[in-house]
C-alpha cells in the first residue's frame, strides 16, 4: 500500500509569552510516513512529545516547522496541513482524518448516540441513518442502551471511552489517531476495539496511535517509532 | 343643487376685532403649505409648528387649526361630533367660526362645502368639492407598539409596517377576531399607514375612493396628514380574518335605517335603551322624508 | 454487524466548499472611532455558509462594535462590509440604501442580543414576538402566522401553551430561546449574536448552548458569535478571532487557537480560563 500519512521533518515549540517568554522545544526534525493498511505506535517516554506530535496531525497544534501531508487513498492529492486555512483543516477532519483522543470532551445535554452520529450528519448522511449507525456502534461496544439516550458527561470512565471510541470508528476514516484507545476499558471491550481497528486497517486506513498497554499494541501494530525527549532550552 | 335656504344659517356677524378664521395670514399659508405636503404624500403625517388655540387640547385644535386655514367668507361649515351637530364640542366650534369668519353654516351634509368632523365621516355620501376635516388626537397609527418617534418615522419610511400587523394579531390571539372597532389601520395609496383618527371601521369604506378632499389635523402632535380625493384607502386584515365592518341587528329606533351606524341611548333608569343613528342630520332628513320605525320592522 | 457495511463509498465526504466559492460576509480594513478613542481597527475577516465564527476578548476589546458594524447595525469610520446574497449578487452593505439594508436585516440576516428586552417586544404575546418578523416579511394568513410561531416555540423548547403569554412572565431563559424563535423563524442566511449566553445561569446556558449547536447546524447557518466565555467559543464556533484594544491579536481553528495559542493575550485569556 502506497503512503496516506507524510511526516516531514517537523519541529515544535511552545513560547510561554506570559512566562517571560521561555520557549520550550518538544520535537525537532521528526519524520515518519504511514502506508495504507498500517499501524504504527508511537513510543518514547511521558513528556517526550507523543502526544503534541498526534495533535498536530490533528492540527489541534501548529505546525511551526516541517511539513504534514495526507491524502484519503492512493490517488488522492496530498494535503498539507502545517500552516493549512482553518477550513481546509476542517473539511479534513470531517472526512479524512479520524481522531480518538484520550478524554472525551463532553457538550452539555448532547445524548451519547447523538455524540456518536454527529461525524456522520456532518457528512451530510441523513439524521436517522446516523443514529442507526450510532445504535449499532454503541451496541457493538456494549454500552447498555439506557445510556444511549443520555449525556455523557455523568458516565463512567470507561463508558466516555466506548463512546469516544464509537465516534472515532462511525465514519471509515482513511487515517486514523488513537490516543490510548484501550486504556480504562475491560478485556471484552479491550477485544471489541482490537477488532474494530484490525478492520480499519483492513480497509486500508492508516493508523497512528499511542498505546501503553503492550498487548494491544502487540495485537494491532505493525511497527514502532520511538520519540526521543529533548532537553529544554531556554 | 337644491338645498332649501332654511337649512343654511346665512353669513354673517363676524367680529372683525379677529383676524379672519383667528389664526394670522402667515400661520394659515404655514399651514396650508403643510396641507399641501400632505395632499401630495398621502397618508404621510406632516409635522406643523401648531398654535395655541382658544380652547384645550383634546377639543379639536388640531381640526379647527386646519378648517382655519381652508376656510374662505362664502363657504359653508358644517361640525359634528360623533355624528351629531348638536353636542357641545359641535356647537362651541360652530360658533367659534360663526364669530371669527362670519361664515354660513349648516347642518346638512350636502350643504355644507366644509365639514369638520370628530370620530365620524357623514353617511350621506359626499362629493367633490367637499372638505372633510377630523380633529385627530393621536396621529401615529404605530404609537401602540412602538413609543420612540425615531423609530416610527423610521419605519414609516422605509414602509416596515410589520408591527401594524402585530397589533391585529394580538387581537385575533386574544379575542377570536379582530376585535379593534375604532381608529382601525389602514394602508393609504398602497403606500403609508395610517390612523384614521377615532373614527368607527364602520366609516372606513368611506374613505376609499372618496370624491371629498379629507384633511386630518393633530393638534396637540402637530402633524397633519391628508387622503386627496378617490384614493384607494385599504384596511389592513389578514387572509384568514378579513375586514368586516359591524353590523347592528335591529334598524335604527327613530328612522328606521338600516345602513347607518347606530348609538346606543339609554333611555331610563330601568335598562331601557334604544339605538339610533349617531348622524343626527341623517336620521332628521330619513324622518322627514317620512321613514318610521314601523315600516321597517313591520 | 460490520459498521464499514453502512458507509458506502458513494457516500464520501462531500468536499467543503473551497476558496472559489465567495464567503457569505466579507469584512475589509473595518475600523470605527468614538470620538479620539478607537472601537476597533483594521479588522478583516471572512465568513463561508454553514460556518460560525467566535470573536472573543475581554470587556472593551472591541468585539461587540466589529458585530454591530458587520451586522449593519453602526456605520463603520473606515473598511467595507461585503454580503453576498442567495441570488450570487454582492452588497456593500454600508454603501447601499437604508431601504435595502433593512430589507436584507429582515429577509436574510437576523440578531440575537445579549439582553433578551433589546430583541423582544415585552408587551406583546410570545406568538406575536415570533411571528412579526413573518408579518414583515408580507404573511398575511393568521392561522399560518400562528402555526410557525407555534413550530418554533416547540423548537426552542418552550411550551406552545404558552403562545399568548407575554415574555414578561418567562424566565430568563425562556426569554433567551423565544429571541431566538423570533430570530430563526424567518430562516435568516446569517445570525449575528451578541454573548447569547451572557447572564444566564450555568445549566441554561448548556440549554440553549445546545439548541443553538444544533439549530445552527441542522440549519446551516453562518453566524458570528460574540462572547467572552471562551467555553462557549469552542463549544459554538468553527473558527476564532481574538481581539484587544479594538485590533484582532490572533485567528484560526478554534481548538488550535484555544489548545496552542501563539500570541501573548491569547495565552494569557487561555491561562485566566477557570477549569471547573
Amino acid at each position: 500500500m502506497t503512503d496516506r500519512l507524510r511526516i516531514e521533518n517537523v519541529g515544535k515549540r511552545f513560547t510561554l509569552h506570559n512566562q517571560g517568554g521561555v520557549a520550550i522545544p518538544v520535537l525537532r526534525g521528526v519524520s515518519l510516513a504511514v502506508a495504507g493498511g498500517e499501524c504504527v505506535a508511537l513510543t518514547g517516554p511521558s513528556g517526550a512529545g507523543k502526544s503534541t506530535l498526534m495533535r498536530m496531525i490533528h492540527a489541534n497544534y501548529r505546525t511551526d516547522e516541517g511539513s504534514i501531508r495526507l491524502r484519503a487513498d492512493g490517488q488522492a492529492p496530498w494535503i498539507e496541513l502545517a500552516g493549512a486555512d482553518p477550513r481546509a483543516v476542517l473539511a479534513v477532519r470531517r472526512g479524512t482524518l479520524g481522531y480518538v483522543s484520550q478524554f472525551l470532551r463532553v457538550v452539555p445535554r448532547v445524548p451519547a448516540r447523538e455524540v456518536v452520529a454527529e461525524p456522520l450528519i456532518a457528512l451530510g448522511r441523513p439524521v436517522e441513518a446516523a443514529r442507526a449507525a450510532a445504535e449499532a456502534m454503541l451496541a457493538r461496544l456494549n454500552l447498555p442502551e439506557a445510556l444511549w439516550r443520555l449525556p455523557p458527561a455523568t458516565f463512567s470512565g470507561g463508558e466516555q471511552q466506548r463512546v469516544n471510541i464509537a465516534r472515532g470508528f462511525i465514519h471509515p476514516y482513511p487515517v486514523l489517531l488513537l490516543d490510548e484507545p484501550t486504556a480504562s476499558l475491560d478485556g471484552a471491550n479491550r477485544a471489541v476495539v482490537l477488532d474494530l481497528i484490525g478492520e480499519a486497517k483492513a480497509r486500508g486506513a492508516a493508523i497512528v496511535g499511542i498505546f501503553h498497554d503492550a498487548q494491544a499494541r502487540a495485537a494491532v501494530c505493525d511497527r514502532e517509532f520511538e520519540i526521543a525527549p529533548l532537553g529544554a532550552v531556554a | 343643487m337644491n338645498i332649501p335656504a332654511a337649512m343654511v344659517e346665512p353669513a354673517g356677524g363676524r367680529d372683525d376685532t379677529y383676524n379672519f378664521a383667528y389664526l394670522d395670514e402667515q400661520t394659515k399659508r404655514m399651514i396650508r403649505r403643510a396641507l399641501l405636503k400632505a395632499v401630495a404624500v398621502p397618508g404621510y403625517q406632516v409635522p406643523f409648528a401648531g398654535r395655541e388655540m382658544p380652547m384645550p387640547y383634546g377639543w379639536g385644535t388640531g381640526g379647527v387649526q386646519v378648517t382655519a386655514a381652508i376656510l374662505k367668507a362664502d363657504d359653508v361649515l358644517k361640525v359634528i361630533d360623533q355624528g351629531a351637530d348638536d353636542t357641545t364640542n359641535a356647537v362651541s366650534i360652530r360658533k367659534f367660526f360663526r364669530r371669527t369668519a362670519g361664515v354660513a353654516t349648516t347642518e346638512r351634509t350636502e350643504a355644507a362645502n366644509v365639514i369638520q368632523t370628530r370620530h365620524r365621516i357623514p353617511e350621506t355620501p359626499l362629493r367633490a368639492g367637499q372638505i372633510l376635516v377630523y380633529q385627530v388626537p393621536i396621529p401615529e397609527p404605530l404609537r401602540f407598539l412602538e413609543p420612540r418617534e425615531t423609530e416610527t418615522r423610521r419605519m414609516h419610511a422605509h414602509a416596515d409596517y410589520g408591527l401594524m400587523h402585530v397589533k391585529l394579531y394580538e387581537d385575533i390571539a386574544r379575542h377570536g377576531h379582530i376585535a379593534t372597532t375604532y381608529a382601525y389601520p389602514v394602508k393609504v395609496a398602497g403606500r403609508y399607514v395610517m390612523d384614521p383618527s377615532p373614527t368607527p371601521k364602520f366609516d372606513n369604506p368611506k374613505m376609499s375612493e372618496c370624491p371629498a378632499l379629507q384633511l386630518f389635523g393633530a393638534g396637540r402632535e402637530k402633524r397633519i396628514y391628508a387622503i386627496p380625493p378617490f384614493t384607494t384607502v385599504e384596511s389592513l386584515d389578514f387572509e384568514d380574518h378579513s375586514f368586516t365592518v359591524q353590523r347592528w341587528d335591529r334598524p335604527c329606533a327613530l328612522c328606521g335605517a338600516r345602513d347607518s351606524f347606530l348609538d346606543e341611548v339609554v333611555t331610563d333608569d330601568r335598562g331601557g335603551r334604544m339605538f339610533v343613528c349617531s348622524d343626527t342630520d341623517y336620521c332628521a332628513r330619513r324622518r322627514d322624508a317620512g321613514h318610521g320605525p314601523e315600516e321597517e320592522e313591520a | 454487524m460490520s459498521v464499514e457495511a453502512t458507509v458506502t463509498p458513494e457516500e464520501a465526504p462531500p468536499v467543503m466548499a473551497g476558496d472559489d466559492t465567495p464567503p457569505i460576509l466579507a469584512v475589509e480594513g473595518l475600523a470605527k472611532q468614538y470620538g479620539g478613542r478607537i472601537g476597533c481597527a483594521d479588522v478583516g475577516f471572512r465568513l463561508w455558509p454553514g460556518e460560525v465564527l467566535g470573536i472573543v476578548g475581554e470587556s472593551g476589546s472591541g468585539k461587540t462594535t466589529v458585530l454591530n458594524c458587520a451586522a449593519g447595525r453602526l456605520a463603520p469610520t473606515a473598511g467595507r462590509v461585503l454580503y453576498s446574497a442567495a441570488d450570487g449578487a454582492t452588497h456593500d452593505v454600508h454603501a447601499i440604501a437604508e431601504t435595502d439594508r433593512r430589507r436584507l436585516m429582515r429577509t436574510d440576516w437576523a440578531f440575537v442580543h445579549q439582553h433578551a428586552r433589546d430583541g423582544l417586544r415585552m408587551g406583546v404575546s410570545a406568538g406575536a414576538n415570533v411571528g412579526e418578523p413573518l408579518m414583515a416579511l408580507g404573511a398575511r394568513h393568521y392561522g399560518r402566522i400562528r402555526t410557525a410561531a407555534g413550530d418554533w416555540l416547540t423548537r426552542t423548547e418552550i411550551d406552545a401553551d404558552r403562545i399568548d403569554d407575554r415574555p414578561t412572565t418567562f424566565s430568563g431563559g425562556m426569554q433567551q430561546r423565544l429571541q431566538v424563535a423570533r430570530a430563526l423563524v424567518a430562516e435568516p442566511r446569517l445570525v449575528f449574536m451578541d454573548e447569547p449566553t451572557g447572564g444566564l445561569d450555568v445549566s441554561v446556558q448548556a440549554r440553549l448552548l445546545d439548541l443553538l449547536r444544533g439549530l445552527v447546524t441542522e440549519l446551516g447557518l453562518a453566524a458570528v458569535i460574540v462572547t467572552h466565555d471562551l467555553a462557549v467559543a469552542r463549544l459554538l464556533s468553527h473558527r476564532l478571532l481574538v481581539m484587544r484594544r479594538g485590533r484582532v491579536v490572533e485567528t484560526g481553528l478554534t481548538d488550535q487557537v484555544l489548545d496552542d495559542p501563539q500570541h501573548p493575550y491569547t495565552q494569557l485569556l487561555v491561562a485566566s480560563v477557570l477549569q471547573p
